[in-house]
């Protein structure tokens, strides 16, 4: 992309205002921040766990970007439709699909192979927004561990297996959500 | 001269240019959008897409009179006075509707859909169509059949603009495709028993401005986003249509025609299209190999090449067989080298593989009956180093009769081009040495055995059988342990860093009057080299 591309939004940047240009009142503002967490921790009301003796709290599972799972669909198939723009997406070049025409005769295409690159893998959520039939999900697995390099390559069987281990506890994103069928 | 005036920009035409308004408007920069017109078929006006106002200026007053309703651009002829507005509101409001009218039944399954990325629908409906779908249809998946061996039809995702109806009629003259029913239950089909199976058919999925039309043997393999594309000229026939390779990492993945009004305009032959599996095959050489008592033993390219041209330069007599796969460029360095060391060297032309005859189309494309790209090039080479260019037939006769010190063979044919015979005739030489791609009878018997390049893996030139030469990049690289010849020969040479195709063409075109023509750069459409000033003129 060229910087004279019409596709580009240029902004200015925001004047600072008197506050900003006296800096004092941002400083303060910052150590605030600093002295209410140590009054917490003083309190007993820390952020951080002894992991592993102690598991991390998750808030919300929906939105946590974990270890990727791939959905299935009503009839327990793979819901991804091998479009490959998750692959496109992905900034780290993690995910490898090979295509091929369904065995499924309402189908037309379906990965015949899916690979993810965990150890590769940012943890961004490109791949979760790009997907257009919400067949690629980021769970709050975050306990990822693995032997060999080999073994965090999570392929099609491996990352289906990690949505029946979850989906009971993480529905799909359902039509309500936002979600396809 | 003609003015032809679009949005208020005045362009000239030519004495006797005959454009419709959409090629004078891209004259002038300004796209107009169009799904069924297209520069090599006739034209129906049926899609719609490319509605414009049309007006004319009267020469002695100036005043423009434009008509009341819109006009599809491609069939009004651009003629001195005409008035094309592309940018009205009421233009912009009739392409909205045209698009929304081809989406109401269109399954949108863009993501499944391999022209997705290079989809003219997707694009118009970017560029021209409605924010919103008013139309509260939900994406379905599209019906299905096979056309023929090459081509399969996504039916509902199909625009009928009939530009592969047409395709078929004037073009390759088999006239397989029909549209069936009417009105909104429009379909393209076969009739049953008569599949899409002429030799062009690949040409229709080109042709297709969306998804409809799919290429069996590219479906599904790769999202097009993801492929560079290169120039290059197609090797299946001595034709040497334009091609453009798309690639991704060294893999190729399909060949389009590359538009060259001089050669083969917009399409090519299924033969080129799907010609070049040969170049990943499993079975190609990879591995330089020298052969001694025991057996063949894999060596270096680099201690080989300077022991080749040890043994090479102690020798006396020398022949090389240079293949017409060979580019001009190859061909020259590859002459240049055995007459260096022997300057009465036999310079032979490799097997020139033929089949029946030229095969002709209505619509003015031939496939060429001569299997090789440039049969021409390479003999204008070697009649310039040898003052007349040996073919093979010739040469293996000779070799009954004549003890040649060492023998060089290029290769690089995609099929078995010689048989055990031949290659027991050359059991005289000394060292033979094969550059090749598979291990044939030669390449077994060979004491040096080169394993060499696919046509996608050259750099250089082709001579068509008209004469014209195109010159063109490599677009893959050669697999690992293959060496591209021109590259080997440039080493032989003792040439600084890599091979440069260009500067060989340079010293061709210094060299040899035939090939003058190419001294100037060679423009992507090629140049004829039959145009070469004549001997003695300034
Ligand atoms: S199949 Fe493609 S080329 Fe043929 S009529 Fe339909 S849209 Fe046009
Ligand atoms: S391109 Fe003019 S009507 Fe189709």
């Amino acid at each position: 992309m060229k910087a004279d591309d019409p596709g580009i939004l240029w902004i200015e940047e925001p004047q600072l205002g008197l506050s900003g240009r006296m800096y004092l009142p941002i400083y303060m503002h910052g150590l605030t921040t600093t002295f209410r967490h140590m009054k917490n921790s003083l309190l007993g009301k820390a952020v951080t766990v002894s992991y592993p003796d102690e598991e991390p709290h998750i808030d919300n599972p929906a939105i946590y970007r974990g270890t990727h799972r791939l959905n299935r669909d009503s009839q327990g198939r793979v819901k991804c439709v091998a479009c490959f723009l998750c692959a496109t997406a992905c900034p780290a070049h993690c995910i490898d699909i090979v295509a091929a025409e369904s065995p499924w005769p309402d189908r037309e295409k379906y990965p015949q192979s899916f690979c993810i690159d965990e150890l590769r893998c940012i943890f961004c959520g490109m791949c979760e927004e790009a997907c257009p039939v919400d067949a690629i999900e980021l769970t709050s697995l975050y306990n990822l561990t693995g032997r060999s390099r080999e073994e965090m390559i999570f392929d099609k069987e491996k990352l289906l297996s990690v949505y029946d281990q979850t989906h009971e506890r993480e529905p799909m994103r359902s039509p309500e959500m936002g979600g396809t069928v | 001269m003609a003015t032809v005036i679009i949005d208020g920009q005045e362009i000239q035409l030519a004495e006797g240019e005959r454009l419709n308004g959409v090629q004078a408007a891209a004259r002038a920069g300004i796209e107009i959008p169009h799904y069924c017109w297209h520069p090599g078929l006739s034209v129906v006006a049926s899609c719609r897409m490319c509605l414009v106002e049309v007006g004319r200026r009267d020469d002695k007053t100036g005043k423009i009179a434009m008509q009341p309703k819109l006009v599809p651009a491609c069939q009004t002829p651009a003629t001195d006075g005409t008035v094309f507005v592309t940018n009205s509101k009421k233009v912009a409001d009739a392409r909205a509707m045209v698009e929304e009218d081809l989406l109401l039944r269109h399954p949108v399954d863009c993501p499944i859909c391999d022209k997705a990325g290079e989809c003219l629908l997707q694009d118009y409906h970017f560029r021209y169509g409605q924010e919103t779908r008013r139309a509260d249809i939900k994406p379905f998946t599209s019906r299905r059949r096979e056309l023929g061996p090459a081509v399969t039809l996504f039916v509902d995702r199909c625009v009928m603009c009939s530009r592969c109806v047409r395709f078929c009629r004037e073009v390759a003259g088999t006239s397989e495709l029909m549209v069936a029913n009417r009105g909104a239950h429009e379909e393209i089909d076969v009739f049953p028993g008569f599949p899409l199976a002429n030799k062009l058919s690949g040409n229709v999925v080109d042709l297709c401005p969306v998804g409809a039309l799919g290429d069996r043997d590219f479906l599904y393999q790769q999202r097009v986003w993801f492929m560079k594309g290169h120039s290059h000229v197609c090797a299946n026939c001595s034709a040497g249509c334009s091609i453009r390779i798309d690639e991704n990492q060294d893999q190729i993945y399909r060949i389009k025609p590359r538009e060259n009004p001089q050669v083969n305009r917009w399409w090519i032959c299924d033969e080129g299209r799907y010609g070049w599996k040969h170049v990943h095959d499993p079975n190609r050489c990879v591995t330089a190999q020298k052969r001694q008592a025991a057996g063949a033993a894999p060596m270096e390219w680099s201690p080989l090449i300077a022991e080749l041209d040890t043994r090479l330069r102690r020798s006396r007599r020398l022949a090389a067989v240079v293949s017409p796969h060979l580019t001009v460029e190859e061909a020259y360095l590859l002459c240049r080298y055995v007459r260096e060391i022997d300057a009465e060297a036999a310079l032979v032309l490799g097997p020139v593989p033929q089949s029946d005859g030229d095969e002709k189309y209505p619509g003015g494309f031939t496939i060429r009956a001569e299997k090789c790209p440039n049969r021409r090039g390479v003999e204008q080479i070697i009649t310039h180093f040898a003052g007349e260019c040996a073919g093979w037939e010739h040469f293996l006769e000779r070799l009954t009769k004549e003890r040649f010190d060492a023998v060089w063979v290029s290769g690089g044919y995609c099929s078995q081009w010689h048989d055990a015979a031949a290659a027991d005739r050359f059991s005289s030489a000394d060292i033979l040495i094969v550059q090749d791609l598979f291990a044939l009878p030669l390449m077994r018997r060979a004491d040096y055995q080169l394993p060499g390049a696919a046509y996608p893996e050259r750099d250089g030139s082709y001579v068509n059988h008209a004469g014209r030469l195109q010159s063109f990049g490599w677009a893959i690289r050669p697999p690992a342990g293959a060496m591209v010849e021109g590259q080997l020969y440039w080493r032989l040479l003792k040439r600084p860093g890599l091979y440069q195709s260009r500067a060989v063409l340079d010293e061709v075109a210094r060299d040899i009057l035939y090939f003058r023509a190419a001294a100037e750069p060679v423009p992507e459409t090629g140049v004829d080299l039959n145009c070469t000033p004549a001997a003695g003129a300034p």
